[in-house]
């Protein structure tokens, strides 16, 4: 009996050693790609990502974080290349050496959702921090996504520009994803500071929210790809890197971005440089 | 001349102050049957555990001799103690069937086809029918025999018994008995605890006499029984010690 | 649609598994013996040893997590291994997590066994190892609970496999992370779907574990 159940145990050490053996055995060509939550909930990144991952022979990890853990990644070589939206933080990661280059790849922007009666008053506010202001002064909850993300980032400015230290019982900080805070606000019918994208995705799915201010330049949510810098972190695949950087800046490729829609709504505005020069007008 | 099978010279065993056993010196030779009697707390389960070598005394020095060798409780190969078995007062018995048990012995030995063996050994303590059961829902008096079959049935040179009868009935106490005493008629050497001096009397071919930790008595059983050296072996003889 | 699905979330139940079973595997081997030997040998310390133990059941994952995070992470001290974000590092991180715990009820359940059988068993003949393994088969309906609680708490777990896995999609992603992913997403019913097949999983690894029980649990 001893013996069947030591058996046993061998048997399944084996297994799971074979197992995790074969797991790591079959090893292509792999990029990191660290880039932000908005970027994959949105689904962008599974239409567009096969193409390179064929092109190049590679498998492309993505792993999406907040835009602070990103950046983090990057900054202790643990990712190969950053696609993140935080513009001064982003050119901060440049000039500490972190990073080779950062290349514009595309927009899209932040709106202000709340509930559809909107109590605070925020539709007609001449500014994103007035609209912020109003809701401070009417004490309507507010839910952040409190997590150190390119939103949170955002978020954290308006109240900087408008003179707010948000604090007090209807300021709650969430600590989550975008797809989770826009959950959490609709649950509580509260204002929150949005990506449009993910917004769209999921009013889609019904969710109970409307956007009720949207358009000030402040809003503009600009995101770039960086490599990371081979000379600071010697481990980091900068040649692929590099190409995946040309790739998404590539006008085929910014075309497809300007195209991936969900039901009808475009998610992002490609604004490459090159695509830029391919488009002088502006228009897509 | 009769070889020696134990050896102890100035043997005590002290737990903390207390000195549980002390035996000055004591030879026990092949196929004897010696039989342990004393009050309760008298040493008697102690002495035993060191003859059977699980621990060295505090001081002095006890061996057993087998084929030359000179075996203790330091140098024991796994080889040594297969020659001995020994039941315990409170046998644990391992919570599988009562015929694995048995088999127990035979198995850590590498003996796989003992089936024969085994319930012989079973049968001898007339637990045939109870084979397949599962130990631990054996009343004690069943257990008790288990523990006499799983040791009998390795043959060992010494066995060591600890009020094997403890716990049973007459019938089967006589059952046990016999089979003590085929062990003496085929040579095997025996220490037997009892508290039973009856038992003593039917059994051994000689007595010691533990009272307090202190030896009082070595002798013959006859002896033992009829003209003891010490004043106390006659009263605790006679019934006549409280304890 | 549905069966591209469906081959995809066959292949993360898969993934599940394999982190599981694996990092299972490796605590047993490691934890098995270490708490038999906590239990039966006689040390200095040995409280001291034993309350880290406990302590060690107690570990919050993500913690375990980080603390693996910053070990295999490029800039830290095990970085040249390449293990962030692979089925490794989440496997190294579960070990650590299931270790203390099959460590501890491998001890409990080992002290639980009556302390004569070993001298007993050693009267009948036993070597130092059968000794052992008598005490850890006396004590095997503890060391399956183990089992079962090791095993529950591995393929549940989240916080440390999304942080050294990183949830990649056909590579690190497993039932958990996927979860968090869909939830993020929105798409609760898929979220849901997955947990369900979750849960069907932990259902058959705990019926086949019980049964195994009661066949070691009935003697011939």
């Amino acid at each position: 009996m001893q013996r069947k159940v030591a058996s046993i145990l061998l048997l399944v050490g084996l297994m799971s050693l074979l197992a995790a053996c074969g797991s790591v055995s079959q090893e292509p060509l792999r990029l990191v790609l660290a880039t932000t939550t908005s970027t994959q909930d949105s689904g962008l990144l599974d239409s567009i990502l096969l193409d390179f991952e064929q092109q190049y022979n590679v498998s492309v990890d993505v792993i999406a974080v907040g835009t602070g853990q990103a950046l983090e990644m990057g900054a202790s070589g643990d990712a190969d290349v950053l696609l993140v939206h935080a513009r001064a933080r982003e050119d901060e990661f440049v000039a500490n050496g972190d990073g080779t280059q950062r290349y514009d790849v595309m927009y899209n922007d932040f709106v202000i959702v709340g509930p559809a009666d909107d109590p605070a008053g925020i539709a007609d506010q001449p500014s994103a921090a007035d609209a912020f202001a109003a809701i401070a002064d009417t004490e309507a909850t507010f839910v952040s996504r409190g997590d150190d993300s390119g939103t949170n980032t955002k978020e954290l400015a308006i109240w900087e520009d408008a003179g707010i230290v948000p604090a007090g019982d209807w300021y709650e900080s969430a600590g989550q994803g975008m797809g989770a805070v826009l959950t959490l606000a609709a649950e509580q019918q509260a204002y929150t500071l949005t990506d449009r994208a993910t917004y769209a995705r999921m009013q889609v799915d019904g969710l109970d929210l409307a956007i009720l201010y949207e358009g000030d330049p402040i809003l503009f949510n600009p995101y770039g790809v960086i490599p990371v810098n081979p000379e600071k972190h010697p481990g980091v695949n900068y040649d692929l890197a590099q190409k995946f950087a040309e790739w998404i800046t590539s006008v085929d490729v910014q075309g497809r971005i300007g195209g991936y829609e969900i039901n009808g709504l475009q998610m992002f505005v490609p604004d490459s440089e090159q695509w830029r020069a391919a488009h002088p007008d502006g228009g897509s | 001349m009769i070889p020696l099978v134990y050896a102890l010279r100035d043997v005590k065993q002290t737990y903390g102050p207390r000195t549980v056993l002390n035996v000055p010196s004591l030879a026990v030779e092949e196929g004897e049957v010696v039989s342990i009697v004393g009050p309760s707390g008298a040493g008697k389960s102690t002495l035993l555990r060191l003859l059977a070598l699980l621990q060295p005394p505090s001081s002095g020095a006890i061996s057993l001799h087998l084929d030359r060798r000179i075996i203790t409780a330091a140098n024991a190969t796994t080889a040594d103690r297969r020659q001995m078995a020994m039941v315990f007062q409170r046998p644990v018995l391992l919570s599988r069937s009562a015929y694995d048990n048995v088999a127990y012995g035979l198995r850590v030995r590498g003996e796989r086809d003992a089936d024969d063996r085994i319930r012989e050994a079973l049968a001898a303590v007339s637990m045939s029918e109870l084979a397949g059961a599962d130990a631990r829902t054996l009343s004690g008096g069943e257990a008790q025999r288990i523990a006499v079959a799983r040791a009998l049935v390795v043959q060992p040179r010494v066995l060591l018994l600890d009020e094997p009868t403890a716990n049973l009935d007459m019938g089967t106490a006589r059952l046990i008995e016999d089979l003590i005493a085929t062990q003496r008629s085929a040579g095997t050497t025996v220490i037997l605890v009892t508290h039973n001096i009856f038992q003593a009397r039917r059994l051994a071919t000689r007595v010691l006499l533990l009272m307090e930790g202190d030896l009082v008595e070595n002798a013959l059983t006859r002896q033992f029984f009829e003209s003891p050296r010490d004043p106390r072996t006659a009263a605790f003889v006679a019934g006549d010690l409280n304890y | 649609m549905i069966t591209s699905l469906d081959a995809e979330v066959l292949a993360i139940a898969g993934r599940s598994l394999q982190v599981t079973v694996s990092a299972l595997a490796i605590s047993v081997a490691i934890g098995i013996p270490a708490g038999a030997w906590l239990a039966l040998a006689h040390l200095p310390g040995k409280r001291l040893l034993t309350t880290v133990v406990y302590t060690g059941m107690g570990l919050p994952p993500v913690v375990v997590g980080l603390v693996v995070y910053l070990m295999l992470s490029r800039a830290g001290p095990l970085g040249s291994l390449g293990w962030l974000f692979t089925v490794r590092a989440m496997v190294l991180a579960q070990v650590i997590i299931a270790t203390p715990l099959i460590v501890g009820v491998t001890m409990s359940s080992v002290l639980a066994v009556d302390p004569s059988l070993r001298e007993q068993v050693r009267a009948l003949g036993a070597t130092p190892v059968q000794e052992t393994l008598a005490q850890l088969f006396e004590a095997r309906f503890g060391l399956l609970v183990g089992l079962v609680a090791g095993f529950g708490s591995i393929i549940s777990e989240v916080g440390a496999v999304m942080l050294v896995g990183g949830n990649i999609e056909g590579r690190t992603r497993v039932l958990t992370t996927a979860i968090v992913l869909e939830t993020r997403k929105g798409n609760f019913d898929l979220g849901l779907a997955l947990g369900i097949i979750l849960l069907a999983l932990a259902f058959v690894t705990n019926l086949a574990m019980v049964m195994a029980q009661g066949r070691v649990g009935n003697p011939r």
